[in-house]
């Protein structure tokens, strides 16, 4: 499989080239593959034996009632829970365990489905927590304000100001993030992330708790991000109105098996699906 | 089996401190029922001793009766506990539990205050009728003190435990302690399930207090047993009335035994840290203490 | 976990702030060394510099970074007995074994900050402990840190820099006064720097941090770092400039909670802060003192004293997290805000 896709610059690049600068490159892996992954809390098992993979540039969505596994899917790809068998490939690279604290290198970022924002710290802040990655200069030039260091903050600030006015949230960089309301911090999670310029976007529950006019926006930003950057995105969501007009596959999970998987067309007429979880969530 | 002296001069050293192990372990339970219920480490609990064996030892030496001084001592430590729920507890409610610990420390200045405000800083000594003669069990000695505490400590976890399991109080406890969303929306009074708990540490301090008020001699010295109990909580698992008993021995028995083959190396009086080492390093390959509830992130 | 997730900024204004600032710092520096008394200085000046410190060093980690420490004033006997050390044993000069001291306190805090990369909360908290015991046995039980002397208690070297001689109160003053006006500045740059941004972002949510890239692990073990430095140099102003004798008896546990109240107090997560908290922690029992004897004329002996202060002291605490968890630091930014208005009103 050897496609030209459009890409994001990976977090190797030269700096300071932007969040929407469009690189051509070629990928022979799938953004992301998971073969074979288990994991059990005591002795409930979360997730049998899923496999999947995503396209870069697709948007794949993860659905399923609620306790089908669905996060901790995402949190094994996040590293933060280890799966008991089965590996995760990022980009051709395999791990057993993703490393968390390295997550960002891998070029994978990820929202939170409960808000995981820094509420002590600005919206420009928290955005800009997203670049600590692949930050250079160290604790003593940013307390001396060396120039290296200074250049570097400029950058992310421009960065971050950037992919702020393109999420329409410009106006409250400066505000505490804990005072912002619900759907805009909702906004600065997705900053937060798309910020670091990843290849592989996890996005857990991104319309939760917003307004009909704000999920909309939220599903346009969605779109828009993958249709300039070229990222691959998986998407847990329990909006199915949502997930069907977005997605291009959808993989359904049901107590931790995954039941169905397939463009949203196959998806709804999918009886089994429709059996576990539209007819569950419908009764 | 027992054949040589230094064997049995160790076996000797390892039950001695199993024993004193009981007595960390009696204080650290006070902790842990405050712990299950509230999420709150509460440092006051040795302040809480010192002031139940100081009111108790200051009644007696006033002529009041040993029973009677108990009674009053039980319902004042009862009251305390209510009223710090009351008021210091509640009103911090849906904060951090770190800030409720700061709380705590809080209270323990408070009460230690004015446990020898009203009683005054003089060492008292407490008889609780026990003798300390040693006896012999098949060629080691065992104080009989230490032994008599260890029985009343068992005898305590042993009525906590029934209580938590048999009576409706103690039931609800347990929902709240599992999950206190859960508690709250199926209804269960959460308040006085809280000031049921704070009383009964209260309970558990008083007969802490005796205990160690008979052996040390009751004066402000007393509250830092509060140092004694972390250790074993923090090796035990906040959370956990078992692991606070195991850690209690685990701590006791290799304390002593360290104090004795590993303090004349390093010049003594490694007691001050010795515990937080073992814990630390248990710690360290267990992060949530022996029997402490593994902790799961949800995100 | 969070200590204070809300934490007031004020707008900036820069320029009026500095502006204060420089006008109190030259106070500081021209006015009070000539009107304060020796007993001002000595009684109520360095020890509220000493402690100032030591709460800026521990709102750092704690206040910033969430990384509750009840092992304070070990690393201030560090900060001593290393300095003590560095003069008599290398010759160095005080300025050098300053630095000296500052760099043995932080390697020493990173040792008993590693189990903050594996624990957390009451766990980590507890600890702490493990320093503030061992460092108190260690200096104590081995007579060689205090140069063999029978009490264990040594008297400080003079305080001289270069060819200036600060042994005078003024010249104490002076002396701390320039350790802590220097040390905050940096603090201020830190806690203003990227690195500074880390460590909130630790605090607040420590695995979302970490999923998005912050290195958490170095930004623990910075702040340790920092904030035991910060402490030592706090333990060198104690020792050589307050106490004027270096001995372990004074770093005990409640040195380490009288660190901890100073921030409550002051207010968490803020630099001014640790001076207010500092100052209250420090003038009160004096007001207390001056009370009693005047309301009761020397009928309250000394020990109920310090009982009641004890008292006061816990009721103190207790009412800030009720009523103020942000503190004195917050109290003051409502007042300057009022006075603001009413001046532009007026």
């Amino acid at each position: 499989m050897s496609t030209t896709v459009v890409r994001l610059a990976a977090a190797g690049d030269a700096p300071g080239s932007g969040v929407f600068s469009v690189a051509a490159a070629t990928t022979s892996a799938p953004a992301l593959a998971l073969d074979g992954i288990c994991l059990s809390f005591g002795g409930i098992r979360a997730l049998r034996d899923i496999s999947f993979d995503v396209a870069p540039g697709e948007i794949r969505a993860i659905i399923g009632p609620n306790g089908a596994g669905k996060s901790s899917l995402v949190n094994v790809i996040s590293g933060l829970y280890r799966a008991d068998a089965g590996t995760v490939q990022i980009a051709g690279q395999a791990f057993a365990r993703m490393p968390a604290s390295r997550l960002a290198k891998i070029g994978v970022a990820r929202t939170f489905q409960n808000l995981a924002l820094f509420p002590g710290l600005t919206a420009a802040q928290n955005i800009a927590s997203g670049l600590a990655f692949r930050r250079r200069s160290g604790l003593l030039a940013q307390v001396l304000g060396l120039s290296a260091a200074r250049s570097e903050s400029a950058r992310e600030d421009e960065e971050v100001r950037e992919i702020a006015a393109f999420l329409g949230i410009g106006g409250v960089l400066d505000r505490l993030v804990s005072t912002l309301p619900y759907g805009v911090q909702k906004q600065v999670d997705l900053a937060r992330a798309l910020v670091a310029e990843p290849n592989l976007l996890m996005l857990d529950e991104p319309m939760a708790g917003l307004t009909v006019t704000e999920k909309a926006e939220m599903a346009a930003h969605i779109r828009a991000v993958r249709d300039r950057t070229g990222l691959a995105i998986i998407l847990i969501e329990h909006d199915i109105g949502v997930v069907m007009e977005l997605s291009d596959r959808i993989a359904v999970l049901d107590h931790g098996v995954k039941i169905a998987d397939g463009t949203p067309v196959e998806i709804r007429r999918d009886p089994e699906v429709i059996r576990a979880y539209l007819g569950a969530e419908a009764a | 089996m027992m054949d040589s002296p230094e064997l049995l001069f160790a076996v000797e050293v390892a039950v001695g401190g199993l024993l004193s192990g009981v007595m960390y372990a009696l204080v650290a339970i006070g902790f842990v029922l405050i712990y299950k219920t509230s999420g709150v480490l509460n440092f006051a609990q040795g302040a809480m001793v010192l002031f139940a064996a100081l009111t108790f030892v200051s009644l007696v030496e006033r002529q009041v009766p040993f029973w009677a001084a108990i009674a009053v001592t039980l319902v004042i430590m009862a009251g305390l506990g209510f009223a710090i729920e009351r008021t210091v507890l509640r009103p911090l409610s849906n904060r951090s539990p770190m800030t409720l610990f700061m709380a705590t420390l809080g209270l323990s200045y408070v009460i230690e205050g004015a446990a020898q405000l009203i009683w005054g800083t003089q060492v008292h000594r407490l008889d609780l009728g026990v003798s300390n003669a040693p006896f012999e069990v098949g060629g080691i000695f065992i104080s009989t003190f230490d032994l008599v505490a260890a029985a009343i400590a068992a005898a305590m976890v042993s009525v906590l435990t029934l209580f938590f399991r048999y009576t409706r109080t103690g039931l609800s406890f347990r929902a709240v302690a599992d999950d206190t969303f859960a508690a709250i929306a199926v209804g269960l009074r959460l308040g006085r399930i809280q000031g049921t708990v704070w009383t009964a540490a209260g309970v558990v301090a008083l007969v802490a207090g005796l205990l160690w008020g008979a052996r040390l001699g009751v004066q402000f010295s007393l509250s830092l047993v509060v140092l004694k109990a972390l250790p074993v909580l923090v090796l035990g698992g906040f959370d956990s009335i078992v692991g606070a008993i195991v850690a209690g021995l685990v701590i006791g028995a290799t304390e002593k035994l360290a104090e004795v083959y590993l303090g004349p190396f390093v010049g003594g009086g490694i007691e001050s840290w010795f515990a937080y080492a073992v814990a630390l390093v248990v710690l360290l390959v267990r992060p949530s203490g022996l029997f402490g509830k593994k902790l799961v992130e949800r995100y | 976990m969070s200590l204070s997730a809300d934490v007031p900024v004020a707008p900036p204004r820069v320029n009026l702030r500095a502006l204060g600032l420089l006008a109190l710092l030259a106070v500081a520096v021209l006015v009070v060394p000539v009107i304060a008394s020796p007993y001002v200085i000595e009684a109520i000046l360095l020890p509220f510099l000493a402690l100032s410190l030591a709460g800026l060093g521990l709102n750092l980690l704690t206040g910033y970074g969430g990384q509750v420490s009840l092992g304070s004033a070990a690393f201030m006997a560090v900060g001593a007995f290393a300095a003590y050390n560095f003069q008599l044993r290398l010759g160095v000069s005080l300025p050098l074994a300053i630095v000296l001291a500052a760099a043995t306190a932080a390697a020493i805090g990173v040792v008993f900050g590693l189990p903050s990369l594996r624990l957390r909360g009451f766990y980590l908290a507890v600890s702490t402990l493990a320093a503030q015991f061992f460092v108190q046995w260690a200096l104590t039980k081995f007579s060689w840190f205090s140069n063999d002397s029978a009490s264990g208690v040594v008297a400080a070297p003079r305080l001289t820099v270069a060819s200036l001689d600060l042994d005078a109160p003024q010249g104490r003053y002076l002396f701390a006064l320039t350790l802590v006006v220097g040390i905050t500045f940096l603090v201020h740059r830190i806690v203003g720097s990227r690195a500074g941004v880390n460590l909130i972002a630790v605090r607040d949510d420590e695995t979302a941090a970490k999923v998005i890239g912050v290195p958490v692990l170095r930004t623990k073990l910075v702040a340790f770092a920092i904030s035991s430095a910060i402490i030592g140099v706090a333990g060198v102003i104690w020792a050589y400039a307050y106490l004027r004798t270096v001995e372990p008896a004074g770093f005990n546990l409640d040195r380490s909670f009288q660190v901890l109240f100073i921030i409550i107090i002051g207010g968490l997560a803020t630099i001014r802060g640790a001076f207010l908290g500092a100052a209250l922690i420090v003038v009160f029992p004096l007001l207390l003192a001056r009370t009693s004897s005047f309301a009761f004329e020397g009928l309250v002996d000394a020990g109920v004293l310090k009982l009641v202060e004890r008292v006061v002291l816990g009721l103190v605490i207790i009412l800030f997290l009720i009523a103020e968890p942000n503190g004195l630091s917050a109290i003051l930014g409502r007042a300057t805000a009022r006075l603001r208005a009413v001046l532009r009103r007026g």
